[in-house]
């Protein structure tokens, strides 16, 4: 009984909302629908509708994927201190954070099936009716510790919610655990992610033993930068009350967060240009173009500029604690990550082919149409999530408020 | 067309209709009546769809196949019928799909005389019809780089040359093919072991069992693999019927396929394809094990090399110069 209120619940709270949050859901639902349209046109013709080819076999659709499970990891930097060092205005805040990842997680497994030239057989990936190569392939092991990340950040909350919908206290004894586990799976999962590419000695822009490091350190700058937006779209539009300060130290993690990528980035180039072998060509291609050839130039040019001047916000108190200069630097940030983590890092790769060729990628216009698709389909996950579970963070959302909408004010059924 | 692409095409075009509205409370006849025909259209269907399954049980057989070496006899010998029909409808050609084994004692290996080879390229088009690769979009498991003479950077090298004579002077040439790394990292970065090394050192792909992630393309040094990207095209009169499951037999798309030193005519006992055709001798094979083989003689009295060995694939692929 009680079990249908909070589902009849779920769906009314859903279903009810001012103008913008239609609007909004609307859009996401055309987007989405559009995407599954040009996804059934790449299941019928095959992969030859993207731009890739056997020069560049993985593209935009890797390249969204990698930038999001680093999103999906950064949510470890929230529940460090929340819960370890027991720093109260960002606690309020972690579910914010898992429910971020949650979504990522999911957008992370759409791309990789979009990418699957025979979605048709993913069966062959399940242990047991097919057969997993482990603990070889470093594509098995992603596909262990995202299902596994993915378990965590739906337990977790779960559980914490489930408590204060009943209006209990969470049992820490139960909970604690997960918690701890979900630091260094969180870590894990993109580190992991980062092995995929790492271990492949064929492709010299990837096979550097920074590059895991670096997935995290710029991971930990994209991620909480899409926190600290989020948390102020959630909080004009809900009761969520979470105090600035708690926003602040977000930044001022990501300023340590930038200065480290920026550092790694630059080790990775005295390397590669004081050595100055072959290895350079890939970074030449991305940085300057090779054989009169680079797509890419300007694209990661930007996306220095963007992370050099988000470095900068960040790490100036002034401009870290003033809202138009700190959501400009969030925003700078996440488009600069996500082109150095997406198209900067996947595209170079392949360029050089190992033989010498320089063949360019550029997505076709179904890859950008899917990409589009699975993104809306990840926001309006999230848009749903937040929904629900902000209203029992507040405690507008409990069993005794259903209860009470479902028996009238004197107890009598309405 | 394969079977599952067939059904892939067809599968899930999302309805435009909601869920059927609700009946009308009425009396409980009228909703014995809405049920009855449902009921009927129900159990046709899985007439219908059991039916289909016993005249033409390809769709799912294809669908729920084992990978190749987990397969038992009777599975292969199903599996074998079920392809050879398949085959000759989609092509009116009696097709041979041989699954025959590694022969005991046997590690094929291959030698490139870089100072013969000319850079004709027969070895590259021979290749394609013997091993069905697809003619439209093209793909040539053979790629023959021209480098000019003194120079072996290959960033520097070309394979889009088109002189009228060939060899040209102040050139020399160098076909490049999978090079079956002993320790292959292609093999070893395949999520679900859709490719292998076989016991006879041959790479192999069970093209039924890829996923087409592309992982193996991502990890080859030699350009080594191939993905059809789209429906492969091989004109019926063009097509090579002798196969073997693990080789040339017509790949479908969205999967990937490789070089396979020509496992159908090999484990026969015959050169591979680009072997043969060689109008210079350039190319020589045999069995590493045996030390009088042509290929053992090669490789302990000329000076051979292989390409990147640095990254310690460990190739059974040398080249070698003859004087």
């Amino acid at each position: 009984m009680a079990r249908f209120g909070f589902i009849s619940e779920v769906g009314r709270r859903l279903a009810k909302g001012p103008t913008v949050y239609y609007a909004w859901v609307g859009i996401l639902l055309i987007l989405a629908a559009t995407g599954i349209v040009a996804y059934t046109k790449q299941l019928q013709q095959g992969l030859i509708v993207t731009g890739m080819t056997s020069y560049v076999s993985w593209g935009f659709y890797i390249g969204n994927f990698t930038f999001l499970v680093g999103v999906a990891a950064a949510a470890v930097l929230l529940i460090i201190p929340a819960y370890l060092y027991d720093f109260g205005p960002i606690k309020d805040i972690v579910i914010v954070g898992e429910a971020l990842a949650v979504s990522a997680l999911a957008m992370c497994m759409m791309f990789v099936t979009a990418d699957l030239g025979r979605p048709d057989r993913i069966w062959h990936l399940l242990p047991g009716l097919g057969i997993l190569n482990l603990p070889r392939s470093m594509l098995g092991w992603d596909i262990v510790v995202l299902n596994g990340y993915m378990f965590l950040n739906l337990i977790i909350p779960g559980y914490i919610l489930w408590q204060a919908y009943h209006e209990k206290p969470a049992d820490m004894r139960f909970i604690l655990p997960f918690i701890l586990l979900s630091i260094p799976w969180a870590v894990s999962i993109h580190t992991v992610t980062a092995f995929i590419y790492n271990g492949l000695a064929a492709r010299p822009f990837w096979n550097a033993s920074i590059l895991a490091p670096r997935f995290l350190a710029s991971a930990f700058c994209s991620g909480p930068a899409l926190v600290i937006l989020l948390y102020q779209i959630v909080r004009k539009y809900s009761r969520f009350h979470v105090k600035d300060e708690a926003l602040f130290k977000i930044a001022e993690m990501i300023s340590i967060a930038m200065a480290i990528n920026l550092f790694l980035l630059c080790a990775e180039f005295f390397k590669e240009l004081y050595s100055d072998t072959h290895h350079l060509s890939p970074l030449q291609y991305l940085y300057v173009g090779l054989h009169g050839k680079g797509v890419l130039v300007s694209w990661i040019w930007f996306a220095t500029a963007f992370n050099l001047v988000a470095f900068v916000i960040f790490i100036v108190p002034a401009t870290r604690k003033n809202f138009a200069t700190l959501n400009f630097g969030c925003v700078l940030t996440i488009v600069g990550i996500w082109i150095e983590k997406g198209m900067g890092l996947i595209i170079p790769g392949f360029i050089p082919a190992p033989l010498g060729e320089v063949w360019e990628y550029v997505p076709t216009t179904i890859e950008l149409l899917v990409t589009i698709g699975v993104w809306s389909i990840g926001l309006l996950i999230l848009t749903f999530i937040l929904k629900i579970i902000v209203p029992i963070e507040t405690g507008e959302f409990t069993q005794r408020t259903v209860a009470s909408t479902r028996l009238g004010p004197s107890g009598v059924v309405a | 067309m394969s079977d599952t692409q067939d059904s892939l095409t067809k599968k899930a075009p999302i309805s435009p209709d909601g869920p059927a509205p609700d009946q009308a409370e009425g009396s409980l006849p009228a909703k014995r009546q809405a049920v009855l025909p449902d009921r009927r259209t129900f159990l046709t269907g899985i007439a219908g769809l059991l039916g289909t399954m016993a005249v033409s049980s390809c769709t799912w057989q294809e669908f729920f196949q084992q990978q190749f070496q987990r397969m038992t006899k009777k599975e292969i010998e199903q599996t074998v019928d079920r392809l050879q029909a398949e085959y000759k409808q989609k092509y009116g050609k009696d097709f041979v799909v041989g699954t025959e084994s590694p022969i005991d004692g046997t590690l094929f290996g291959y030698a490139l005389d870089i100072q013969r080879c000319i850079g004709c390229r027969r070895c590259v088009y021979g290749c394609v019809e013997e091993n069905n690769q697809s003619r439209d979009p093209q793909i040539h498991y053979i790629r023959v780089l021209r480098f000019r003479d003194g120079n072996m950077d290959l960033e520097e090298s070309n394979i889009y040359y088109d002189p009228e004579e060939v060899p040209e002077k102040g050139y020399y040439y160098m076909p490049v093919q999978c090079q079956h790394c002993a320790n292959a990292p292609c093999t070893k970065v395949c999520p679900v072991r859709a490719t292998w090394t076989e016991p006879d050192g041959l790479v192999v792909v069970d093209y039924n069992w890829c996923i087409g992630c592309r992982y193996c393309m991502a990890a080859c040094p030699y350009m080594g693999r191939w993905f059809n990207f789209a429906e492969p095209v091989i004109p019926s009169d063009q097509v090579n019927p002798v196969t073997h499951y693990l080789g040339n037999r017509p790949r479908m798309r969205n999967v990937v396929e490789k070089c396979t030193f020509c496992i159908q005519r090999v484990r026969a006992g015959k050169y591979p394809k680009c072997v043969e055709v060689c109008p210079v001798g350039a190319r020589k094979f045999g069995n590493l094990l045996d030390p009088n083989s042509e290929i053992s003689t090669i490789i302990r009295t000329k000076r051979v090399f292989r390409l990147k060995e640095d990254l310690n694939t460990q190739p059974k692929f040398y080249y070698f110069f003859s004087i």
